[in-house]
């Protein structure tokens, strides 16, 4: 009952979610990146790293360290901390905790299938995967030729397997098709998530959907410019939009029409929540248009802590740690490739 | 509702023996105490096992909010105890009399406004013992502040005492005529 969860939520989830809030608190802090982007080297990093909760897993690492490592490291322990709350996590939280990963999984599909057809070594590929969406059988996926393949001798027993009923063609594995099959599939899923966030109910079906929806449209956004110049027909490209969100259905129709950034910046401007993400942007520049979605993304989940008693703490956490990590990696480049004045142009501080 | 013919509603209900009013008001008070007191220790305790893994420094602080819950199920025991002192026989012509059904409904009264109380009480101080054991993680100087909310709710326990206590003083039972 909405408004009334306090009284039985925390039967299941009250210890978790007081676990998920004490990661939380562990996230790198304003003064952490300062500190960070004024080290000289990976070394100076990994020390400055070692007093934050990243400590014992870098510092078993040997210098010369690579920002390929570090990276690895701290995703490690994002994977650790996910395996303990699902491992202690009941239904529905095991389900939605589970949920979280599918994007993961549906990349490191993507990500096989592309690196084979450019005949790249598996092994190397699976390295290269995201663990958190990891599967069992995902080196078969090197075998498959085509779509139906790939379904039938893969996916039809992974969690994925609901997500491909729009995308199974016979045709041939070729670049084009796999971004196209990437959107398909995310695009199942965000609606998936939102389907099963709704049947929650109550305050986290309310966050989520907050959540969720600005995904979808950050994605129908970057679909839009990405595909501005290709051959993707529009209607392929309304077909990749997901059903709902604030864009749903009029924005996806003037951005389906879209032939320039401009024209983009001219369909988002009239919904206010993106007009001041766009407002940011002066004219013709989109580079920092991934910069301000992913502002505009951290502090929509910071609120997410606001509120006790739900779930979509989980996944706001997660979600922050992956961009924290993706504050690490830039912050990573630009010192060992000593360009530090351009530090600031990608790191997003979360506090 | 007349209870003048022998088969209404309002003679079924004035037929009811004071003491089964008494003996139920006596366990709803202490059963629905506990039922609320029990409730609040859990609300407030797996939140601050959880919070305590990462923050150990709040787990004795954060024991008040326990305390607080526990409290709540020691009014109602202390309610119960006295209800029952009250509790008395009365000879067989007497049980049906006004003054009969006057105590038993006092005693009925006292103990159905100290459980109903005391269980919101200890819902109230749970969830906020749960929150200020989270905040305490996070911020230690919150966390006088948040007991002082939990004061609050705490006293919403023990207006139900007064008045149940109140209540129950007057429950005279006739005396032989």
């Amino acid at each position: 009952m909405y408004g009334f969860e306090a009284m039985t939520f925390n039967i299941h989830g009250g210890y978790l979610e007081a676990i998920v809030r004490g990661h939380r608190a562990g996230l790198l802090t304003t003064a952490d990146y300062n500190n960070l982007c004024q080290c000289e080297s990976l070394d100076d990093i990994k020390m400055h790293l070692s007093a934050t909760e990243y400590g014992p897993y870098l510092q078993n690492e040997p210098s010369p360290l690579h920002t390929t490592t570090i990276v690895e490291k701290c995703t490690l322990k994002l994977v650790d901390d996910y395996k303990h709350m699902l491992c202690q996590a009941t239904e529905p939280l095991s389900t939605f905790l589970e949920y979280i990963t599918y994007g993961h999984m549906i990349d490191n599909v993507v990500l096989i299938v592309t690196g084979t057809l450019h005949e790249r070594d598996v092994q190397e590929l699976l390295e290269k995967c995201h663990p958190l969406g990891m599967f069992d059988s995902i080196a078969t996926l090197a075998v498959a030729q085509n779509m139906r393949e790939l379904y039938r001798l893969v996916l039809v027993d992974t969690p994925l397997a609901p997500y491909f009923s729009e995308c199974i063609t016979s045709e041939d594995l070729d670049d084009m098709n796999i971004e196209i099959m990437r959107n398909t599939l995310y695009k199942a899923y965000l609606e998936d998530f939102y389907k099963f966030c709704q049947k929650l109910g109550g305050t986290t079906a309310e966050i989520m959907s907050d959540l969720l929806a600005f995904e979808a449209d950050r994605r129908a956004v970057n679909i839009t410019i990405n595909s501005i110049g290709t051959e993707l027909t529009r209607d392929d490209r309304r077909k990749l939009y997901s059903n709902f969100g604030l864009l749903y259905p009029y924005g996806h129709e003037e951005l389906a029409v879209c032939e320039d950034i401009d024209q983009v910046r001219a369909v988002m401007e009239k919904y206010p929540p993106y007009q001041s993400i766009f407002a940011k942007l002066s004219y013709g520049e989109s580079q920092m248009l991934d910069k301000a979605f992913y502002e505009e993304e951290v502090k929509r989940l910071c609120l997410a802590f606001e509120q006790q008693f739900h779930y979509a703490v989980f996944f706001a956490y997660m979600r922050l740690r992956e961009q924290e990590i993706r504050n690490l990696m830039w912050i990573s480049e630009c010192v060992a490739q000593n360009q530090k004045s351009r530090v600031h142009d990608s790191v997003v501080f979360i506090f | 509702m007349s209870t003048a013919s022998s088969s209404s509603w309002g003679t079924a209900l004035v037929r009811i023996s004071p003491y089964t009013f008494s003996a139920v008001g006596i366990a709803v008070s202490i059963g629905v105490s506990v039922l609320g007191a029990a409730w609040g220790i859990y609300i407030t305790g797996s939140s601050l096992i959880g919070a305590a893994i990462k923050a150990p420094r709040i787990t004795s602080k954060n024991l008040i909010s326990v305390i607080f819950c526990e409290a709540v199920a020691i009014y109602g025991v202390i309610v119960a105890i006295i209800l029952q002192t009250k509790l008395e026989s009365v000879p067989k012509s007497q049980i049906y009399a006004a003054e009969s059904l006057r105590a038993g409904y006092a005693i009925f009264a006292s103990g159905l406004i100290v459980g109903f109380a005391n269980l919101v009480c200890g819902l109230c101080v749970g969830i906020i013992g749960s929150s200020c054991a989270l905040s305490d993680a996070q911020n230690s100087s919150l966390f006088v502040k948040i007991l002082v909310i939990e004061i609050f709710g705490s006293a919403l326990g023990l207006f139900g005492v007064i008045v149940g206590i109140i209540m129950s003083a007057q429950a005279t039972w006739p005396t032989k005529v």
